[in-house]
C-alpha cells in the first residue's frame, strides 16, 4: 500500500520472532500508556502518487506567475539548463553532510570549488561552505566581529540595508547586550559623515550593503579607513551578480563579505532556498561559522578534500562554538557553483552588464518619457527606486495585466508608500521592457 | 586517480552558456555610473564547455555516496528514501517562478501550503501552531530558544538563564541555547541511559529556564519518566524544548505536546523525507504549545474565509528569523510526503522504523557490544570498546571497513557517553534483505578483526580516495584553489 515501506507480512512476522516479541506494539512499551496516542492523527489518510501530483499541481496553479521586474533580494535571472541536471544527480542530492571523506569526495570537491569561486568574486581570501541566506549571514558576520573585538559592544548598521536583514539581525541580537544602531543616510545612501560622528572604539562592526535596498550603489570610498582607524570590522553585503561589473568587497577594503547567491542558478522560489555566502581574510579563518572544506592528501598521497577546522564547530565545541550552524545549503551552493563555472567570467560579466544596461534603459524611458521621479539621484546597478503616485493601485493594475512591476517599499517603510523598487535582469527582452513602459503609461493617471 | 578541479579544466575562450544578444543600447558603463564604482580586478573563473560541466559533475557524483546508492544507517540523521514524486512536484513552475514579495493575492497556493503544512505538523507533534521559517534544525533550535526568552521577558522572569541539556544531546542544542543568551548546565544520564530524575530535581533551581531533550534520546531510548520530568520542570517554572531529530520513532504513536513539551523543532530533511542535499538545504519548522503561540516569528500565515494572508501584527513576536519564509522548495516536498503517507502511513513509518532497528539490534548484539541492552526505538548504539581493547579495532576502523562493502557507516563517536560509539539508524524504508546484508557485512568485519586486523586498519581500499590526512588539513589549511 505504501510504496516506500517494503515490509511484507511475512517479513514482519519473522522479524518480530527474532526480536522475541509478539507484536509491533510491544516495541513501544516504554511509552507511558497515559500518553500513547490511541486515536489516529487528525490528518487525512495517505493517497496515491497521482493524487499527490494533482493536489500539488493545483496548489502551484493558485500562485500567479508573471513578467517579473521584482528584486529586493530575489531576482529572475537566466538559469542554464545544465544547472538543474547536475542538481538531479542522486548521489549529490540524496547524500548527507560529507562526514566520511572517502565516499564524499564529490560533495567535498564541489564545496571546495564553491569556496574558491566566492573568494574570486569577493576578492577575499577564505570562504566557508555556505550559510542559510544573505540575511542570516549578516548575523553570523556580526558574531565574528564581536568574537574578534571582545570589548566592543556596538554594531553600526546602515539605514539602507535590506529591512529583512535588519529584522533578522534585530531578532538575533535582541537578548544580547550588544547595541545595534543605525547609521544615518543621506539621499538614500549611507552617510560617511554620520558614520564619522558616531563611530569610536566601542564599535565592533559596521555593516553596509551595496547595491542597497533601493538599488542605489554606495560609494564606499573612505569607509574602510574610517572603520579600521576605530579598530572595527567592515562588513559589506552585496548582490553577487553586481560583482560582475562593480567593485568587490575586497576592493572596498572589507573585512567580511556577505550576501546571497540566489542570482546564480537558483530560481526565486518564494524566497528559498538561497545561499548565504561569507568570506574574509585568513586572519579571521578560525572565527568563521559553519562547515569549511580543506584540501589534503590520502594515505597514498592523492589529493583529497575533507571537512576541516572543525574545532570551531558545535559538534566539537558545543556551547563554545563560533556558531550553532550544522546543516547549510550545500546543494543550493552547488547550483551557484555550477552556474558560475558554466558561464565563466565572460558570461558573468555579460549577465551583469546586460542587467545593468536593461535597467538603465527602463529607467531612462520611465523618467524621461513618463516623467516619473527617482527617489534619489544616485547610481545604480540593475534596480532603482522611483516615486510612483498611487503606487499600490499602479502595482495592482500592472499585476492584473501580468506584470509584476516592482516591489512597493511601503511594506518596509511606512513613510515611503509611493516608492517602488524596480529590478531588471538580462532575462527581460527589450520587447518586454517596452511593453512594461506602455502598460505603465496606461495605468498611470 | 585524483580528479581535476573545474579550474584545472579551464581553457581560455570556452563557455558553457550562450546569453541572448543585448537588445537595448550598449552604452559605456562609465557614462552611466561613477567610474570609481567599477571593478578592475578580474576573478579567475573556469572557462569550460557545457560538455565539460556535465562530465565534471557526473564524475564528481560518482565519487560520492548517496542514499540512492545504498544503505545509509547514519544514526540520528534518518536517512530514509527521498521519494521521486517529491522532486517532481518541487520543480513545478508555479512554485519555482514565484517571487517572495509578490502580492498575497498572487501567492495563495504557497500560503495555503504553508498553512496546511503548519497545521499538519502541529497535529503530528501535538502542538498548537508554528513557523516554517527556520532553515535547518539548529536554526529551529535557536528560534525555540528565542521563544523561551520572549516568554520569560513577558513574565518578567529574565533571571531564568539556565538551560539544562543532557550530555548525550546534539552539539547544536547547547550552541543554540548559548547564542540565544542562555547558559548551559549538563544533565547526567543514570545507569539506564536515561535522564536521572533525582539529579534533575537538584538542578531545577530558581534560575532554570528549561530543558532541551531529544525523546527518544540519542541513545535510541525512550525517556520513560517524561511525564514526571515535564511536571517537575513546569513546576519549577521552566519550559521544555523537544529536539525533533528523532521524531521518526514516534509519529502517530505519541506526541511531544502530550508528553508536556512546549516547543519542538522538526528536521524535515530527516523525518519528512526531503533530501539532505549533501548537507542542506534542510528545514527546521518550530511548533509550540498554546502558551508560546503569541511569540512566534512574523509573518504568520492565517486564513480568512477562503483567503490566506500574511500576519505581521503580532506585538509579542520574536521577529523575523529568516529573510523570507524559509526553504520553500523543501517545504513543498515535505508537504507532498505528508499527504502521500497520511495519518496511517506516518504511523506505519514509525512502527517499521522501530521494527527495523530492533531487528538489527538483536542480530548484531551477540557479536558487538550493545551498550544499553533493552528495547530500542528507531536507533541503537553499539560500542566497539571491547574490540578496541582486545583486537585493536576501533569504531573508526569498522566504519572505514564498511566503506569497502558499499554501505554507509553508522554515526561514530556520538553520543560521547558511549565509548567507541556506533549509532545505527536503519529507517523504515529499508527491506529485510538490506538489513540482512548489513548484518552479514558487520559479522564479516568482526571476523576480519580477529583474523586479519591489518586489513581493517588499512581500509578502505576500493573508495575514490583512501583515509585522508585530517591533521594536515588543519595544520596547513588549503581552503581554495590557487592559480599556479
Amino acid at each position: 500500500m505504501f510504496s516506500y515501506l517494503p515490509q511484507t507480512e511475512t517479513d514482519i512476522r519473522e522479524m518480530l520472532k527474532v526480536i522475541g516479541v509478539n507484536s509491533i506494539e510491544d516495541l513501544f512499551k516504554d511509552i507511558p500508556v497515559e500518553i500513547l496516542k490511541k486515536t489516529p492523527l487528525d490528518i487525512p489518510e495517505g493517497i496515491s502518487e497521482y493524487e499527490v501530483l494533482k493536489r500539488l499541481k493545483g496548489l502551484s496553479e493558485k500562485n500567479r506567475q508573471g513578467l517579473s521586474f521584482m528584486g529586493c533580494g530575489s531576482y529572475d535571472h537566466l538559469i542554464p539548463s545544465v544547472v538543474n541536471h547536475v542538481l538531479q544527480l542522486p548521489n549529490f542530492y540524496t547524500a548527507y553532510t560529507p562526514y566520511q571523506a572517502e565516499i564524499s569526495q564529490g560533495i567535498l570537491q564541489s564545496i571546495f570549488e564553491f569556496q574558491t569561486l566566492v573568494c574570486e568574486l569577493t576578492g577575499m581570501e577564505v570562504s566557508n561552505a555556505s550559510l542559510y541566506d544573505g540575511h542570516t549571514a549578516a548575523s553570523e558576520a556580526i558574531t565574528m566581529a564581536l568574537n574578534t573585538r571582545k570589548k566592543a559592544d556596538r554594531i553600526l548598521v546602515s539605514g539602507t540595508i535590506h529591512p529583512n536583514t535588519r529584522a533578522v539581525i534585530e531578532t538575533f541580537f535582541s537578548d544580547n547586550p550588544v547595541k545595534i544602531e543605525e547609521i544615518e543616510t543621506k539621499d538614500c545612501v549611507t552617510s560617511l559623515d554620520a558614520l564619522r560622528e558616531t563611530i569610536d572604539e566601542s564599535v565592533a562592526a559596521v555593516l553596509v550593503q551595496t547595491p542597497n535596498i533601493y538599488g542605489w550603489t554606495e560609494d564606499l570610498t573612505g569607509f574602510a579607513d574610517l572603520v579600521h582607524e576605530n579598530k572595527a570590522l567592515l562588513i559589506i553585503s552585496s548582490n553577487p551578480m553586481s560583482l560582475g561589473i562593480l567593485k568587490s568587497q575586497a576592493d572596498w577594503g572589507a573585512d567580511i563579505a556577505i550576501g546571497g547567491t540566489q542570482p546564480f542558478g537558483l530560481s526565486t522560489y518564494f524566497g528559498g532556498p538561497s545561499v548565504g555566502y561569507i568570506s574574509t581574510g585568513t586572519k579571521l579563518t578560525r572565527k568563521m561559522p559553519g562547515r569549511i572544506v580543506g584540501q589534503t592528501k590520502d594515505v597514498d598521497g592523492k589529493r583529497a578534500f575533507v571537512l576541516t577546522l572543525q574545532a570551531r564547530e558545535q559538534h566539537i565545541k558545543r556551547q563554545r562554538a563560533t556558531s550553532n550552524i550544522c546543516s547549510n545549503q550545500a546543494l543550493a551552493a552547488m547550483a551557484s557553483g555550477v552556474y558560475l563555472s558554466t558561464v565563466g567570467w565572460n558570461g558573468l560579466k555579460t549577465a551583469a552588464s546586460q542587467s545593468f544596461q536593461k535597467a538603465h534603459y527602463l529607467y531612462k524611458r520611465l523618467t524621461e518619457e513618463l516623467g516619473l521621479k527617482p527617489l534619489a539621484d544616485q547610481d545604480f546597478f540593475n534596480e532603482f527606486t522611483l516615486i510612483i503616485p498611487e503606487a499600490d493601485r499602479v502595482l495592482t493594475d500592472m499585476e492584473s495585466q501580468g506584470v509584476f512591476a516592482g516591489v512597493g517599499l511601503g511594506q518596509f517603510f511606512p513613510d515611503q508608500k509611493n516608492a517602488v523598487t524596480i529590478a531588471v535582469t538580462e532575462k527581460r527582452s527589450r520587447e518586454e521592457i517596452d511593453a512594461y513602459v506602455d502598460l505603465m503609461k496606461g495605468v498611470l493617471k | 586517480m585524483s580528479k581535476k578541479l573545474i579550474f584545472e579544466m579551464s581553457s581560455v575562450g570556452r563557455t558553457g552558456y550562450r546569453f541572448p544578444d543585448l537588445d537595448v543600447p550598449d552604452l559605456p558603463l562609465k557614462d552611466q555610473v561613477n567610474s570609481s564604482l567599477l571593478r578592475e580586478s578580474i576573478p579567475v573563473l573556469p572557462e569550460v564547455s557545457e560538455v565539460d560541466i556535465i562530465r565534471h559533475y557526473n564524475g564528481l557524483s560518482k565519487r560520492n555516496f548517496g542514499l540512492d546508492s545504498g544503505f545509509y544507517p547514519l544514526g540520528s540523521c534518518t536517512m530514509k528514501y527521498n521519494p521521486k514524486i517529491n522532486e517532481d512536484v518541487g520543480s513545478l513552475p508555479g512554485f519555482t517562478n514565484i517571487h517572495p514579495l509578490q502580492s498575497e493575492d498572487s501567492v495563495q497556493g504557497f500560503l495555503e501550503l504553508i498553512f496546511e503544512t503548519t497545521k499538519s505538523l502541529s497535529e503530528i507533534t501535538g502542538m498548537k501552531w508554528g513557523t516554517l521559517q527556520p532553515f535547518a534544525g539548529a536554526h529551529g533550535e535557536f528560534t525555540g530558544m528565542k521563544l523561551f526568552k520572549a516568554y520569560f521577558k513577558k513574565r518578567d522572569e529574565l533571571h531564568r538563564t539556565k538551560v539544562l541539556v543532557p550530555t548525550s544531546a546534539h552539539g547544536t542544542n547547547p550552541a543554540s541555547a548559548t547564542i540565544a543568551g542562555f547558559h548551559i548546565e549538563e544533565i547526567q544520564a543514570d545507569e539506564r541511559g536515561l535522564v536521572s530524575v533525582e539529579s534533575l530535581k537538584n538542578q531545577l533551581t530558581d534560575d532554570v529556564a528549561g530543558i532541551m531533550l531529544t525523546n527518544p534520546s540519542t541513545l535510541g531510548l525512550f525517556e520513560k519518566d517524561i511525564i514526571e520530568i515535564a511536571g517537575l520542570v513546569h513546576e519549577a517554572g521552566g519550559l521544555l524544548y523537544y529536539d525533533g531529530a528523532n521524531m521518526n520513532a514516534i509519529m502517530g504513536k505519541v506526541r511531544p505536546g502530550d508528553m508536556g513539551f512546549d516547543v519542538i523543532h522538526l528536521n524535515l530533511h530527516k523525518t519528512f523525507s526531503t533530501p539532505h542535499g549533501g548537507g542542506g538545504p534542510g528545514a527546521g519548522p518550530v511548533l509550540v504549545s498554546e502558551r508560546l503561540v503569541d511569540f512566534l516569528p512574523v509573518p504568520d500565515v492565517k486564513k480568512d474565509g477562503e483567503n490566506y494572508f500574511l500576519d505581521y501584527n503580532k506585538a509579542d513576536s520574536i521577529g523575523r528569523v529568516s529573510g523570507f519564509y524559509g526553504n520553500m522548495a523543501v517545504l513543498v516536498k515535505a508537504y507532498a510526503y505528508i499527504i502521500t503517507m497520511g495519518s496511517d502511513g506516518l504511523k506505519k513509518a514509525s512502527e517499521y522504523a522501530v521494527l527495523n532497528a530492533n531487528y538489527l539490534k538483536e542480530k548484531l548484539k551477540g557479536t558487538f557490544h550493545l551498550y544499553y541492552d533493552t528495547t530500542c526505538m528507531h536507533e541503537f548504539v553499539l560500542s566497539a570498546k571491547k574490540m578496541k581493547e582486545e583486537l585493536g579495532i576501533s569504531a573508526l576502523d569498522i566504519a572505514k571497513g564498511l566503506l569497502d562493502y558499499g554501505v554507509h557507516p553508522p554515526t561514530i563517536y556520538f553520543p560521547s557517553i558511549v565509548p567507541e560509539a556506533m549509532m545505527i539508524e536503519p529507517t523504515e524504508t529499508e527491506s529485510k534483505e538490506t538489513l540482512d546484508y548489513f548484518v552479514k557485512t558487520m559479522l564479516e568485519i568482526y571476523q576480519k578483526a580477529k583474523d586479519n586486523p591489518e586489513e581493517l586498519h588499512e581500509a578502505p581500499r576500493n573508495t575514490p580516495v583512501r583515509r585522508v590526512d585530517e591533521v594536515m588539513a588543519v595544520k596547513q589549511p588549503i581552503l581554495k584553489w590557487h592559480a599556479e
